[in-house]
């Protein structure tokens, strides 16, 4: 599978992802925000960092650089698109996906393990998870507060667009585990054709036991089923 | 602007200092030659105080590629691999304005390290407030952990390890530490030192403002009521910037352009180019015009001691102009070329066609004041307090309270703000012995960690110095890493003070002791004086950053129990000697006596026959024994498990205080299973190291028979109280 890894000015976890793709036995390029080109994709990442120093706003300026033009025409095509923290704030802004990503609700940075709970697994990138199954992942931002209008949150909820719910050690969704404050305690969440995801943990983190732990794994390798 | 006593004051130099520029200059200086001097004779830049103890830290080992001297030391780790590190201090700056000042602070210590060519894989930091109680630790605590944060997580380095203390000897003077650690390979090091003549010398980075214009002369005064004033003098930090700088640096560095690079840090232009041509035994000539600037209408005096961050200063190979030109462009930063080497062996400043300052730069560098200052040893203070004159209270009660203290309870709501995974090579993260970072695509991983201990220190410096290093050396121990060297970070007060320059002195003298039984060498360090207000001086605190190799990654280990039936094991001897300690400090508020003593020879010992062990694989978890003494220890390792320890009623000492609470040095906690309890008694007992069966690990319960029996759950809420609370009212 040949993926495409978008590195921005301030991108910082695009070496991560990378490594964790070529691991995954993908075959990947890195493409630099001023290209104008994408190269042949079936995947595109857009991965964690501080794009352009996320001044103005996270993502935004990034949501209008060259190559997200060429982004937007591959995902309404059907490409592949995942969106990681940062990643995720810029498909917000590019308006791949709604909603948007607020502070956190106490305000820092948060950097630590959590868990998700996989909510749904009849797409693309969970199809090798088990329903209801934990993960263990990590994040580090400081807008993860997911947002959006009611009318859109029962479409998500109703059309099964929610993969990752936060939840505590033994999967119950609940407020104690929802640190940044998000809507339904929703880490991720899938556009209408479910070929774009974005989400606010890093499943890079978790590609290697010696590191941390292999529960992003399976994200990587559902998209080569 | 003619030259008064008054303005020479105002630049922070003495009267017999001004005398000395004048004789060196054979002329009175202009206002721009004067600040230039000032820049590079305060403390801050020329170690003036501290050169003549210096010298005597050992810095030189087999592993050594680079000593103190450089932008930072550098070690071998083996194959082609080399390790770059340092600590610097940021503390002034910190206390008036503290997120700006910690970011700029990790900005600092970032752009030594990658100056070198390497690629930084890890932040450490050190952080010391005041009391929790006064008035501005809340906000200073807030400020400078969110620019700490602010600045690694936007460049995405690890912040992997750290210490946060509170004292009120630190009240109206925090400290802020931070420590950057890079990887090279050997055959890619650069340096500052500048050679070739007619050499292109090149800006790079952001553009120069009015920002930070005297910051190290400032960070080399006293505070007093208006230090508020100052903030101007305080540096901006912009870290997606430098992020830009340094993939831009390294680009770079990838072919032969550079002859030399060194960062703008403290006085800037001034003293990167001096410090490049000074090693080089060269002159420098600046075309002031040619530096980019920020504001308008800025003087020559403002452009030279500006300390606007993320700036480079390079000296380029003849003819590689426009490639260097064309990757600073790729990545939005402003290039220009502002002068050229020259044989003169002067600082030239030219501006508008017009020489506006000419300084010999020995004059500069060399010849820079050196004291010799007066200082009085400390004696060893006697014992006073003896445990069975103080009230009685339950082992059960002292051990909570302790848990429960701003010192001792858990501080992951401070690495939470950190992000310690970016790079996805932290094996290890804050809150052990030592965080481990994997060095990228190999099987090999370095240990690092940071430690002081200031009231060991006050009460002693001389083994208060020794302390610190054995203390580091052992956190190293403790996750499987064989140590390699170290970093210093020197804070202490006024050195025209001899009891200061005395705790200066001998602090140092510890340290060179240690470093040099333990084969752990000083490779690069910083000194901060002047910390204090009003004439009150901080306790000396030496912060003591080692780095240390684990060859094969999969032999590493941490702290946390394994498996009930376990035997837990204290390795060196207890002496039961409580001076000193945090027991007498946190529940009778006594600081009274001499700090432990420090064996060194056992030290060592202890030490080589525990990373034995590590690496034969015959135990399953370690941990050091330190302030808190034995049963901190033994609490420290039931988090993050499900299981407890049942301990064994202690045979030796009659005092359960004594026994549990006394922080004799060169000891650890070890867990041993079953299978492994003879062959790790025949290693001990064959390199002569004390130990003792301390418990065994049972599941869910932390308990002494008689005296308590608490579960493991209700220890680690117990730990994490203190913030719990604190937070509430900081956030």
């Amino acid at each position: 599978m040949n993926s495409s890894v978008i590195v921005f000015p301030g991108s910082n976890c695009d070496r991560d992802i990378a490594v964790a793709l070529e691991k995954l036995k993908f075959k990947n390029k890195m493409v630099w925000h001023k290209d104008t080109d994408l190269p042949k994709s079936d995947l595109i990442v857009i991965p964690g960092g501080f794009s352009y120093g996320d001044y103005l706003r996270s993502g935004a300026i990034a949501g209008k650089s060259n190559i997200l033009n060429e982004v937007i025409k591959a995902a309404n095509d059907g490409c592949l698109v995942l969106g990681i923290c940062n990643g995720f704030q810029i498909l917000t802004e590019t308006g791949l996906l709604k909603g948007v990503l607020l502070r956190n609700k106490n305000l820092k940075f948060l950097g630590k393990d959590i868990q998700v709970k996989v909510i749904n697994t009849e797409n693309k990138f969970c199809n090798k998870y088990e329903k209801d199954q934990v993960l263990e992942l990590n994040i580090a931002h400081n807008e993860g507060n997911y947002f959006t209008s009611k009318e859109h949150l029962k479409k998500l909820e109703n059309e099964n667009l929610i993969p990752f719910k936060y939840c505590d050690k033994d999967g119950i969704i609940n407020d104690e585990s929802n640190l940044n404050g998000s809507l339904n305690n929703i880490a991720g969440i899938f556009n209408d054709k479910k070929n774009i995801l974005g989400m606010m943990p890093h499943p890079e983190r978790m590609v290697d036991q010696v590191i941390s732990n292999q529960d992003g794994v399976n994200l990587f390798t559902s998209l080569l089923n | 602007m003619k030259i008064t006593d008054i303005v020479v004051e105002k630049h922070g130099l003495k009267p017999d200092e001004y005398s000395k520029i004048k004789e060196l200059l054979g002329r009175e200086p202009n206002l721009l030659e004067l600040g230039v001097f000032s820049a590079m004779w305060n403390e801050h830049c020329s170690y003036k105080s501290s050169r003549i103890h210096l010298k005597n830290l050992p810095t030189k080992g087999k592993n050594v590629i680079q000593g103190p001297g450089e932008n930072a030391g550098i070690i071998d780790i083996g194959d082609d691999d080399a390790i770059v590190f340092k600590i610097e201090s940021h503390n002034h700056p910190s206390y008036i304005e503290p997120y700006q000042g910690a970011a700029t602070g990790v900005g600092g210590i970032l752009r030594d390290v990658f100056t070198m060519g390497a690629r930084p894989i890890a932040l450490l930091n050190s952080i010391h407030f005041g009391s929790p109680n006064h008035s501005k630790t809340k906000s200073l605590l807030n400020g400078v952990v969110s620019g700490i944060g602010g600045y690694g997580n936007c460049i995405g380095i690890p912040t992997v390890a750290g210490e946060t203390k509170f004292n009120s000897t630190y009240n109206e003077n925090i400290l802020v530490n931070a420590m950057a650690v890079g990887h090279v390979k050997k055959d890619k090091i650069f340096y500052s030192k500048a050679k070739g003549l007619n050499k292109s010398v090149v800006y790079v980075g952001s553009k120069t403002g009015r920002d930070g214009i005297h910051g190290a002369s400032m960070a080399s005064a006293e505070f007093d009521e208006n230090s508020d004033d100052k903030k101007p003098t305080v540096q901006v930090g912009d870290p997606f910037t430098e992020k830009l700088l340094m993939e831009a640096c390294l680009e770079l560095m990838k072919d032969n352009s550079i002859i030399s690079i060194q960062d703008m840090g403290a006085a800037g232009l001034t003293s990167s180019s001096v410090e490049m041509v000074s090693k080089g035994d060269l002159g420098i000539e600046l075309q002031l015009d040619k530096v980019p600037c920020r504001e308008e209408n800025m003087t020559p005096y403002e452009m030279m001691l500006s300390e606007s961050q993320e700036r480079m200063l390079i000296i380029l190979e003849d003819g590689k102009e426009k490639e260097a030109k064309k990757i600073f462009e790729k990545w939005d930063l402003d290039f220009a070329v502002i002068g050229k080497t020259t044989s003169t062996n002067n600082l030239t400043l030219k501006f508008k066609a017009e020489t506006v300052g000419e300084i010999p730069i020995h004059a500069l560098a060399t010849k820079a004041p050196i004291y010799d200052r007066k200082w009085t040893k400390t004696k060893l203070p006697e014992k006073k307090v003896q445990i069975k004159d103080l009230k009685k209270i339950k082992l059960e009660d002292a051990l909570l309270k302790i848990l429960s203290s701003p010192n001792h309870s858990n501080k992951s709501w401070i690495t939470d703000q950190f992000d310690q995974m970016v790079m996805t090579d932290t094996a290890q993260r804050s809150g052990s012995d030592a965080a481990i970072i994997r060095i990228h695509k190999k099987e090999k991983a370095i240990a690092v960690t940071v430690d002081s201990s200031a009231n060991y220190c006050k009460a002693h410096p001389h083994t208060g110095g020794k302390q610190i290093v054995c203390e580091n050396w052992r956190n190293l121990i403790s996750v499987g890493a064989k140590p390699i060297a170290i970093t210093n970070c020197l804070n202490f007060g006024n050195p025209e003070n001899p009891k200061v320059m005395g705790e200066f002195a001998e602090c140092l003298l510890g340290i060179k002791e240690a470093c040099e039984f333990l084969d752990y060498p000083v490779v690069s360090g910083n000194v901060s004086l002047y910390n204090g207000t009003n004439k009150k001086n901080i306790h000396p605190t030496p912060v003591i950053g080692g780095i240390g190799l684990i060859t094969n990654i999969n032999n590493k280990i941490n702290q946390y129990l394994k498996k009930d039936g376990n035997t837990i094991l204290q390795i060196g001897k207890n002496f039961g000697q409580l001076s000193q300690s945090i027991f007498l400090e946190e529940i009778y508020s006594i600081i009274d006596g001499p700090p432990p003593e420090i064996n060194l020879s056992n030290e060592k010992n202890n030490g080589l026959a525990i990373l034995k062990l590590i690496n034969d694989k015959l135990v399953s978890s370690v941990h050091d024994i330190s302030s808190g003494g034995l049963i901190l220890g033994l609490v420290e390792m039931t988090f993050k498990s499900n299981y407890g320890i049942k301990l064994v009623k202690p045979k030796n000492l009659s005092n359960l205080m004594e026994y549990y609470f006394s922080e004799d040095q060169g000891r650890y906690l070890v867990e041993v299973t079953p299978d492994n309890l003879e062959k790790v008694n025949k290693i001990l007992n064959e390199n002569n190291v004390y130990n003792e069966v301390i418990g065994m690990v049972q599941k869910n319960y932390f308990e002494l028979a008689d005296q308590f029996k608490i579960k493991t759950n209700d220890l680690y809420k117990t730990y994490n109280t203190w913030y719990n609370n604190f937070n509430g009212f900081i956030s």
